[in-house]
């Protein structure tokens, strides 16, 4: 059999040999690992086992119990957005999902949409396979790779339809500020620019409060809201996503999502109750690990030399490759020093020159990194 | 307390073993800062000692450990103070704390062996004028001390490179 013309056209994730390169090699310390090294809150892991002692392995709603979709109303709030539990809210099976579904609902086929560049390794695929053309906007670390009205316009976004970005940012660790997310919310007025925001990391900043593009004038009305519990509540395994937008939005998408996955899983969705119930603790002290870690990170990277914007968010850091080519640095690190990072062009052409480390990685193996990084460099 | 300071209660609250260097990057201050700042601590009576958690059953089969609840009757001319002092100087005293509920001290005893620690209680404890009671537990397995987990720990199953 032959794949699609849609599949082939999509190259396999970049990412992909470097995990097989790093599971080949002994004795590595992975700063590669795009999720958190914490298990889940004990209270939400509990609360998951409770469910399935008591039997709840059944469906549930389309858009997700009642009681999760009224949790997350409440946790908008908390960056000041108002969604309703009634028809405002999806929950959907990871974040991932809900992009894949955010897209095919509002995009039609040959639309453009706009994708930060270096971004995360899967919204030129999703764009892709909906069978949309992706515009990649070039940002750069001079910029701390944020987006501005003048790089969405030099990019040729004016002519997109819609527009996925996603900060605090996977692979920069880079944070959009409110007068910087004003500037793309002028632009996507101004341009009529539907915009996707990926706010999946939006807990762990560390600098100020987030501040999501939504909560700006003019912009409930053309802005989907993405958020999960993978990151801030270390659930990646569980799948579990949820989308905020106005009625009409959801509605398309729930089209989607009740065809392709009709619910998401229901034990993820026990436990998610549970996590925004009483967890908020548990993600705070995560917060503050890996805000040491990052201090603890961009200090040593400084003393070794390698230049890197103040990231501010997420759990990654994204200097310079010492080497111009980025993949033969990083696959010579690996070799001599067995220390796994990313190179940044598999995140994009602005990527190239770059590295990902993630300091989702307890502090003694952090430290031991970036002592082999040293000594390599 | 400024933040550095409280800072730096955490972390060496958690891994004190790690050095002024480190500790600077964390808190993004200088070593001569995080120096400062930890002997401020110590003199202000806030950091008091730096311990290791030790799984004894690791190291000797001759470790006991104890929880002895303890009972007062107080007078005019004795409070809880008066008693504590009589308890605490002894270097079997591992931990004394007065709580609330059923019994009025708690005690933590290490020894040697069971007999060594009951000879302990009914020799050097009971004998207080002002207790009245003593309660003695052995413990027979720890778990978890000063948040740190016994056992082996955990795999890291995630994946060694992930987007």
């Amino acid at each position: 059999m032959k794949p699609s013309d849609r599949v082939d056209r999509v190259p396999p994730s970049g990412i992909r040999r470097f995990f097989e390169l790093a599971e080949e090699a002994d004795d590595v310390i992975s700063l590669g690992v795009g999720e958190p090294d914490f298990s889940a809150p004990w209270a939400a892991r509990e609360a998951g086992i409770t469910s399935l002692e008591q039997g709840r392995t059944s469906y549930t709603a389309n858009r997700g119990r009642r009681e999760l979709r009224e949790r997350i109303q409440r946790k908008l709030r908390e960056y000041d957005l108002e969604y309703s539990a009634d028809d405002e809210i999806i929950v959907t099976t990871g974040v991932s999902e809900a992009l894949d579904v955010g897209i095919r609902a509002l995009v039609n086929p040959g639309d453009t949409v706009a994708v930060p560049d270096p971004s995360y390794v899967s919204y030129r695929p999703t764009v892709e396979f909906a069978d949309a053309e992706p515009l990649a906007v070039p940002t750069s670390m001079d910029d701390e790779f944020r987006l501005s009205y003048e790089t969405l316009q030099e990019a040729g976004a004016e002519d997109a339809d819609a527009l996925v970005m996603c900060y605090p940012n996977n692979p920069t660790g880079a944070i959009m500020p409110e007068d910087d997310l004003r500037e793309v919310a002028e632009f996507a007025r101004d341009h009529d620019v539907t915009v996707l925001s990926d706010e999946v990391y939006a807990d762990l900043t560390y600098d100020g409060d987030h501040t999501s593009i939504a909560s700006l004038e003019g912009m409930r009305e053309r802005t989907v809201v993405f958020n999960g519990f993978s990151k801030a509540y270390a659930m990646t395994g569980m799948r579990l996503g949820y989308a905020a937008a106005p009625p009409e939005v959801v509605s398309a998408m729930n089209r989607v999502h009740q065809y392709t996955m009709l619910s998401a899983p229901t034990t993820a969705q026990y436990m998610a109750i549970e996590a925004l119930d009483s967890c908020n603790a548990d993600v705070e002290e995560m917060r503050r690990e890996f805000d040491r870690r990052r201090n603890f990170v961009l200090a040593r990277l400084e003393e070794i030399g390698l230049d890197c914007f103040t990231a501010k968010g997420a759990f990654y850091v994204f200097p310079e490759s010492p080497w111009e080519d980025d993949g033969e640095f990083a696959e010579a690190l690996l070799e001599e020093e067995g220390v796994a990072v990313v190179p940044g062009n598999v995140f994009g052409e602005s990527g190239e020159g770059h590295l990902r480390m993630s300091y989702a990685t307890g502090m003694e193996d952090l430290k031991e990194a970036m002592d082999r990084l040293d000594s390599f460099v | 307390m400024d933040k550095l300071h409280r800072d730096l209660v955490d972390l060496l609250s958690k891994d004190a073993r790690q050095s002024t260097e480190d500790l600077a990057r964390m808190t993004d201050s200088t070593a001569e800062e995080v120096e400062e700042a930890i002997d401020e601590l110590e003199e202000d009576g806030v950091l008091l000692g730096y311990q290791a958690v030790v799984d004894w059953t690791e190291v000797t089969d001759d470790h006991v450990e104890a929880y002895v609840e303890v009972n007062v009757a107080l007078d005019r001319e004795t409070d809880y103070t008066d008693v504590s002092e009589r308890i605490q100087s002894y270097p079997e005293v591992q931990r004394l704390t007065l709580v609330s509920g059923n019994y009025d001290f708690g005690l933590v005893i290490q020894g040697d062996s069971m007999n060594e620690v009951s000879r302990f209680v009914s020799d050097k404890i009971a004998v207080i004028p002002e207790i009245t009671q003593t309660v003695t537990h052995f413990v027979m397995e720890t778990y978890k001390d000063r948040g740190v987990e016994f056992g082996d720990g955990d795999d890291d199953e995630r994946l060694s490179v992930s987007p």
